[in-house]
C-alpha cells in the first residue's frame, strides 16, 4: 500500500471542503493511504512576497514532520506544491540555510535532513498509482464529454525545481482527463495563470485573466474547466460567479475539480465528492455507465496485485 | 461585622462590576460591523435575538451545548487531556466549595438538617474538593513553568488568576491545620458547648484530644495513660463527638498539622488561625471584587460565548448581535493559547518574532484596543500585521474551547484596522485572497484603498532616483545588493525581452511601462547596475503573478521571479524602516 502524509494546507479546509473529501474518496478507492499530521501548518507560499526567513522556515516545518514519520508529502493545491519544493530545492543547495533553519526547528524537537519527496494529487495518480491501476477502478466513462485542463503554474513551472512534467507541452493532466473518456480539448491558454495569485493585490489583471481563460476555453468547445488546486478552483468558481453577477457581461464556464471528474466515473456518490446538482447537472448527462458490470466487481474487491505494481513503481 | 462588612463591599464592587461589564459588550464599537449602529440598537436586537432563540427549537441546541461544552467541556477534552483534568479540577473543586463551604449557611445547611462542618461527610469532602483545586493547580503551573506548552504565553492575568486561587485555598488548609492544633480553640469550644469544668475530667478530655485529634497542649504530653484516655473517650462521647468527627478525615489539613506541630504552639499564641481567616475571606473577597475586571470573568462570559455561536449564524444574525457578541468574545478567551498552538501562520512569528502573529497574543492586544486604550504606533503596526498576517485557514475558530468565532472577529477587525491604520505590506500578498474573495461585500472605495495605500508605500520615489544626474550606481556598496549577488543570474541578462513579452501582466496592459513602472527585463538590467532602489521600487514585482513564465522561458537562465520575490522582500523591509525612522525623527521633534 502507498503512504504519504496528506497535505491540506489552509484553503481547503476553509473553503474547498470539497477537494479534500472527494480526494480522499478517489485515493482510498484506488488503495493510497493517507496520514493526517496534525502539526502542519501553512506551507509559506503568501510569506514569500513579505520574508523569505518566514517562507522557509513554515516550509521547512512541514517538511520536517513528514521526514519524522519516514512519508512523502502529497499536497493537493499546487501552490502548497511549488512552495514546499521551493523549499525542498533551497535547504538542498544550501547548506548555511538548512543550518539556520534546523537551529530553530530544534527548539521543538524537529530537524530537515532532505529525506522525503513533496508530490502532487496529480503525480501521485499518474507515476505512482499508475493509470492503468485507475483504469482498472473505473466504473463508468463519459461520452462527449469536453474539459479544458488547467494545470496551474506553480506545478509546472519553475521545471528545474517542481519536476511536474513537460513545462512546455505537458501532458500528465490530459492523459488523466482522457481515462474518464473525456476529451481534453486543445486550448491556447492552457498553461496560463489563472490569475488567483493577483487576487486581492490587483484585481483588475486578476479578472482579465480569469476572463481571458474562460473565454478561450469556452470557444475551444470546453463543458468544464478541470482544475486541481483550491486556488485556480476557487478563481474559477467564487470569483468568477462574483464578476459574472456583479459586473454582467462575463461568460461563464463552471469549474470542475480532478478528484470529483475522476470519483464520478468510479461511481463514488456525488455527496462524497461535494458536487452540487448545478455543477454537475451536465458532467451526469454525459456518464455512459455500458461497461460498468466487468469493472463493477473491482471496486468491491480492490486488486491488490494491481496496487503493488503501483507501489513498485512510488520506488523508482 | 468586619465579615459582613467585607462581604458585602465586595459582593457590591462584584455588581457594579458585571453590570458595567456586560454593559461594555453593548456600547463598545468594534471593526466595521458595529459602525452606525447605536448601543440601544444593539440592546434591543439583542433581547430579541435571545427570546427568539429561546422560544425555538434552538432551545434544545443551547441545552445540549450548555451540557456538553459548558460542564462538561467537552472542546477541551478534544483538543488535550491533561488541560482538560486541570480545568475540570479547579472549576468542579472550586464551584463545589463555594457551594458546600463558602455558602454553607445558606445552601448546605438547608439541605441537610444535621450540618455541621466538622462533620462527616462535609469535612472529609471540603478537604477533598480542596485537594482538587490544588492539584487542578499544579497542572496548570507545571503546564505553563515546567512542561512550557508551546506558544502558551502567560500575562499578568494569567499570574494573577493562578496566584489568588493558591492564596485562597493555602490560606484555607494552614487556617484548617492551625485550627486542628490550636490548644486556645479547644479551650474556648470546652468553655462554650461543654459542661465539663472539673481539673481531672478537663485533663483527661484535653488528652484524648492530644492523642486523636490533633491539638497541640503546652502541658499535656504523650504518652498517655490507657485508663486517663478511656475516660477522656467518655467525656468526648457526651460533649463533643456529635458536631466533631475525627480531624484525620480532614485528611490534607491533617497531614499539615504534622509539619506544623512543633511551632504549633506559638503559631496559636501569635493567633494564627485568625490572621489566616482574614487573609483567607479577604483573599476570596478581593477575588469576588475583582472578578468582572479579571481573566477569571471568563467564568460568565465563555459559557455566553459557547451558548451564542452555537445558535448564531454570520448569513442569518443580526448585524448589531454580531458585533455585541464580538466584544463579548473578548472578555470570553481565557487567553489558553489552543488557537496558537494550532494558528497555520504561526510559525512566521518565530521568524519576524511579532507575538501578534500569534492569535492569542492577538486577542490580548485587540482587548486593549476595543477598550479604548491608546496604542503607540510601534503596538499599533504589530497588532495590523499580526491582524493581516493570517492565512484564514480557520482552524483557530475550529479548536477554540469556548467556541469564539475569529475567523469573523479577525476579518471585521481587520477591514477597519487596514482602512484607519498604516500602510500594510502584507496586503500586496496572497494574505490579501480571502479579502479578494469578499471584495463585493465590501464598499468598493473603501475595497482599493488600503492596497493603493500599501502599493504608494512600497513604491521607489522614481522622481527622486532619476533626479539624480548622473544616476549613482552603487552596486557592491550596499547591503541588499550583496544579498542579491547571491543569485547573480542577473547578470546573464542580455535584454532579449523574452520575459518581457511573456509577461501576463505585462500583457494586461496598453501602455504596461506606464503602469508597471519597469518591465521584467528592465528590473534584471537594473540590478545589472546595482539600482536595487530602482529595481525594488518598481511596481512590476507587486504586479507579478508568480507563474515563472519569464524564468521558465530566460534563455539565460535568469531567475526572473526569484529575483523579484528578493526584491519584494528587500521593499517590505525599507517600509518598515523608513516608518520606523519617521517615527523616531517625529519623537525627537516631539
Amino acid at each position: 500500500m502507498i503512504k504519504y502524509a496528506l497535505f491540506l494546507g489552509c484553503n481547503i479546509p476553509a473553503r474547498v471542503s470539497q477537494y479534500e473529501d472527494s480526494s480522499r474518496a478517489v485515493l482510498k478507492n484506488l488503495g493510497v493511504e493517507l496520514i493526517e499530521i496534525s502539526g502542519f501548518n501553512c506551507c509559506g507560499y503568501p510569506m514569500r512576497n513579505i520574508d523569505q526567513k518566514a517562507y522557509i522556515l513554515s516550509a521547512a516545518k512541514n517538511l520536517a514532520l513528514a521526514e519524522k514519520q519516514g512519508l512523502n508529502i502529497l499536497t493537493l493545491c499546487k501552490c502548497c506544491f511549488g512552495s514546499l519544493k521551493k523549499a525542498e530545492y533551497l535547504l538542498k543547495e544550501d547548506s548555511n540555510l538548512r543550518q539556520d533553519v534546523n537551529h530553530t526547528l530544534a527548539d521543538i524537537g524537529l530537524k530537515y535532513e532532505g529525506n522525503i519527496a513533496v508530490k502532487h494529487f496529480l503525480s501521485v495518480l499518474y507515476h505512482d498509482v499508475g493509470i492503468d491501476a485507475i483504469k482498472n477502478r473505473l466504473s463508468g466513462s463519459y461520452k462527449d464529454l469536453r474539459i479544458a485542463t488547467h494545470y496551474g503554474c506553480h506545478a509546472l513551472r519553475p521545471s528545474r525545481i517542481t519536476q511536474f512534467d513537460n513545462p512546455i507541452a505537458p501532458t500528465i493532466f490530459d492523459d488523466l482527463v482522457e481515462i474518464t473518456g473525456a476529451i481534453s480539448v486543445d486550448w491556447s491558454q492552457k498553461l496560463e495563470c489563472c490569475g488567483a495569485p493577483l487576487t486581492g493585490i490587483n484585481d483588475d489583471i486578476s479578472i482579465n485573466l480569469t476572463k481571458k481563460k474562460v473565454l478561450d476555453a469556452k470557444k475551444s468547445g470546453a463543458d468544464y474547466l478541470c482544475t486541481a488546486c483550491p486556488f485556480c478552483h476557487l478563481q474559477f468558481d467564487t470569483v468568477q460567479k462574483e464578476v459574472a453577477s456583479n459586473d454582467g457581461d462575463s461568460e461563464h464556464l463552471a469549474p470542475v475539480l480532478y478528484s470529483q471528474l475522476l470519483g464520478l466515473c468510479m461511481g463514488i456518490d456525488q455527496e462524497t465528492l461535494g458536487l452540487m446538482i448545478d455543477d454537475c447537472r451536465l458532467l451526469i448527462e454525459k456518464m455512459g455507465r455500458s461497461d460498468s458490470i466487468n469493472h463493477q466487481s473491482s471496486i468491491n474487491n480492490p486488486k491488490p496485485k494491481k496496487l503493488l505494481h503501483g507501489s513498485k513503481n512510488a520506488k523508482k | 461585622m468586619v465579615f459582613n462588612v467585607l462581604l458585602y463591599t465586595s459582593l457590591f464592587v462584584f455588581i457594579v462590576g458585571l453590570i458595567y461589564r456586560i454593559s461594555t459588550w453593548f456600547s463598545r464599537k468594534i471593526g466595521i460591523s458595529s459602525r452606525n449602529i447605536g448601543k440601544s440598537e444593539r440592546l434591543t436586537a439583542a433581547f430579541k435575538g435571545i427570546l427568539e432563540v429561546i422560544f425555538s427549537a434552538k432551545i434544545l441546541i443551547l441545552i445540549k451545548v450548555f451540557i456538553l461544552d459548558v460542564v462538561f467541556q467537552k472542546r477541551i477534552l478534544k483538543e488535550d487531556f491533561l488541560r482538560w483534568a486541570m480545568h475540570m479540577l479547579i472549576y468542579t473543586g472550586f464551584m463545589l466549595l463555594l457551594l458546600m463551604h463558602a455558602l454553607d449557611n445558606h445552601i448546605t445547611a438547608s439541605l441537610f438538617s444535621e450540618y455541621y462542618s466538622t462533620l462527616n461527610p462535609f469535612l472529609f469532602l471540603r478537604d477533598f474538593f480542596g485537594m482538587m483545586v490544588i492539584a487542578g493547580l499544579a497542572i496548570a503551573i507545571y503546564r505553563r513553568f515546567i512542561l512550557k506548552v508551546p506558544r502558551l504565553k502567560t500575562n499578568s492575568m494569567d499570574y494573577y488568576a493562578i496566584i489568588i486561587l493558591v492564596v485562597i485555598m493555602i490560606s484555607g488548609f494552614f487556617l484548617e491545620a492551625t485550627k486542628i492544633t490550636s490548644i486556645s480553640d479547644f479551650e474556648r469550644m470546652v468553655k462554650e458547648f461543654s459542661d465539663v469544668d472539673e481539673e481531672k475530667d478537663l485533663r483527661a478530655l484535653e488528652s484524648l484530644w492530644v492523642h486523636e485529634f490533633g491539638v497541640v497542649s503546652p502541658d499535656i504530653k504523650e504518652p498517655f495513660e490507657q485508663n486517663l484516655l478511656e475516660h477522656g473517650r467518655e467525656i468526648h462521647e457526651t460533649n463533643c463527638a456529635y458536631c466533631h468527627s475525627s480531624p484525620k478525615w480532614a485528611f490534607a489539613g491533617y497531614a499539615l498539622t504534622k509539619i506544623l506541630n512543633p511551632i504549633a504552639l506559638s503559631l496559636d499564641r501569635a493567633k494564627s488561625p485568625n490572621i489566616l481567616w482574614y487573609i483567607h475571606i479577604l483573599a476570596c473577597f478581593f477575588g469576588l471584587a475583582y472578578l468582572p475586571f479579571s481573566k477569571m470573568f471568563h467564568i460568565i462570559a465563555s459559557p455566553i460565548s459557547l451558548l451564542a455561536n452555537a445558535v448564531m449564524e454570520k448569513e442569518s444574525s443580526h448585524t448589531a448581535n454580531i458585533a455585541t457578541r464580538q466584544v463579548m468574545e473578548l472578555d470570553a478567551c481565557t487567553h489558553c493559547g489552543t488557537c496558537s498552538l494550532g494558528c497555520s501562520a504561526a510559525t512566521a512569528f518565530d521568524a519576524l518574532g511579532n507575538e501578534n502573529i500569534l492569535p492569542s497574543e492577538k486577542m490580548v492586544s485587540l482587548k486593549s484596543l476595543i477598550a479604548g486604550r491608546k496604542l503607540s504606533p510601534e503596538e499599533m503596526k504589530a497588532v495590523q500585521e499580526g491582524i493581516c498576517l493570517c492565512t484564514n485557514c480557520d482552524r483557530c475558530t475550529v479548536v477554540c474551547p469556548v467556541g469564539i468565532n475569529l475567523k469573523e472577529l479577525w476579518l471585521n477587525v481587520r477591514e477597519d484596522l487596514i482602512q484607519k491604520g498604516y500602510p500594510e505590506p502584507l496586503l500586496l500578498s496572497p494574505f490579501s485572497f480571502v479579502r479578494g474573495l469578499n471584495r463585493y461585500n465590501i464598499p468598493a472605495d473603501e475595497y482599493y484603498k488600503p492596497v493603493e495605500a500599501a502599493k504608494q508605500a512600497v513604491a521607489g520615489k522614481f522622481d527622486f532616483l532619476i533626479k539624480q544626474s548622473p544616476l549613482v550606481l552603487h552596486g557592491g556598496g550596499i547591503e541588499e545588493f550583496n544579498q542579491l549577488s547571491r543569485d547573480n543570474t542577473f547578470s546573464y541578462c542580455f535584454s532579449c525581452q523574452n520575459c518581457t513579452s511573456i509577461c501576463p501582466a505585462v500583457c494586461s496592459f496598453d501602455k504596461p511601462e506606464e503602469a508597471l513602472g519597469l518591465l521584467p527585463h528592465q528590473i534584471m538590467r537594473c540590478l545589472g547596475l546595482g539600482l536595487v532602489e530602482m529595481a525594488s521600487g518598481a511596481s512590476m514585482i507587486w504586479d507579478c503573478l508568480t507563474c515563472y513564465q519569464c524564468q521558465e522561458h530566460c534563455p539565460q537562465n535568469v531567475n526572473v521571479t526569484d529575483l523579484f520575490f528578493q526584491l519584494k522582500n528587500i521593499a517590505v523591509k525599507n517600509v518598515k524602516k523608513a516608518s520606523s525612522e519617521k517615527e523616531l525623527s517625529q519623537r525627537h521633534e516631539t
